[in-house]
């Protein structure tokens, strides 16, 4: 099964994420626990392109495609901001994230725990990240 | 859509959230905790009963706050959180960093 949204990019569109995430991830093999945190990967994701890549501009689009299979759920987030590559990105450590009073940081350290594997690809100014999350047998 | 809620109880200043803290409004919960700091407050108690979501930019208002409430004696708990959000603050480890509780009396006892 295929689900498709596109963002505007404006944080105000992240609670329409939620709604749209919530209604995809219904029949996945995940109890509720896991598609709170999976949602909140995706939607820390999509808020970073959002409010980085895209300065909060409501005329550009993220484009976010759900795949659920029998084995995993795969998240495509596809936008044409400035490349902003999660793997390139260290977890910062949480103390110095309190140190230094950063409110962001956050999402990243969420991302990479909550999701299997992630993927970034940047090819004729299109970037896509997908994350995916296995199903646990 | 947040909704905030500020009482007294037991000397302390009670912020009961209401709803979902993200990105577009995590600004509303960071000025309520500036004003209650503003007001002289020394025990703060989040109550999340009804906090359904919490993203990072929620999360981080928290943590800008815990080393200078740490040098100005100011206590910050939080209590009742639903096990799916409760959940977020232990994947940071932020429940190491704030204590927690199960309800609002088990943060007042201590």
């Amino acid at each position: 099964m295929k689900y498709r949204l596109n963002i505007s990019c404006q944080t105000s569109a992240l609670s329409e994420l939620r709604a749209f995430l919530q209604q995809s991830l219904g029949g996945a093999t995940l109890d509720e626990i896991e598609k709170h945190q999976v949602t909140l990967a995706v939607e820390e994701v999509c808020a970073n392109l959002i409010i980085h890549s895209h300065g909060c501009n409501p005329q550009d689009i993220i484009h976010l495609e759900v795949i659920d299979s029998d084995q995993k759920l795969i998240f495509e987030i596809t936008d044409q901001g400035e490349a902003f590559n999660i793997l390139d990105y260290e977890v910062p450590d949480l103390k110095k994230v309190m140190v230094e009073k950063r409110k962001g940081g956050l999402g990243i350290i969420l991302v990479k725990k909550i999701m299997d594997e992630i993927e970034f690809e940047s090819k004729n100014g299109v970037n896509t990240c997908r994350l995916i999350k296995w199903f646990r047998s | 859509m947040l909704r905030l809620e500020k009482t007294k109880e037991n000397r302390s200043d009670i912020l009961s959230l209401f709803g979902e803290v993200d990105a577009s409004n995590s600004v509303i919960l960071d000025e309520a905790i500036q004003e209650l700091v503003a007001s002289g407050t020394k025990s703060l108690i989040i109550d999340g009963k009804n906090l359904e979501y919490i993203s990072s930019a929620g999360l981080g208002v928290f943590m800008s706050y815990l080393e200078d409430f740490q040098d100005q004696e100011i206590s910050m708990k939080i209590c009742e959180l639903t096990p799916r959000v409760f959940e977020v603050f232990r994947i940071l480890g932020l429940d190491q960093l704030i204590p927690i509780y199960p309800d609002r009396a088990a943060a007042f006892a201590e």
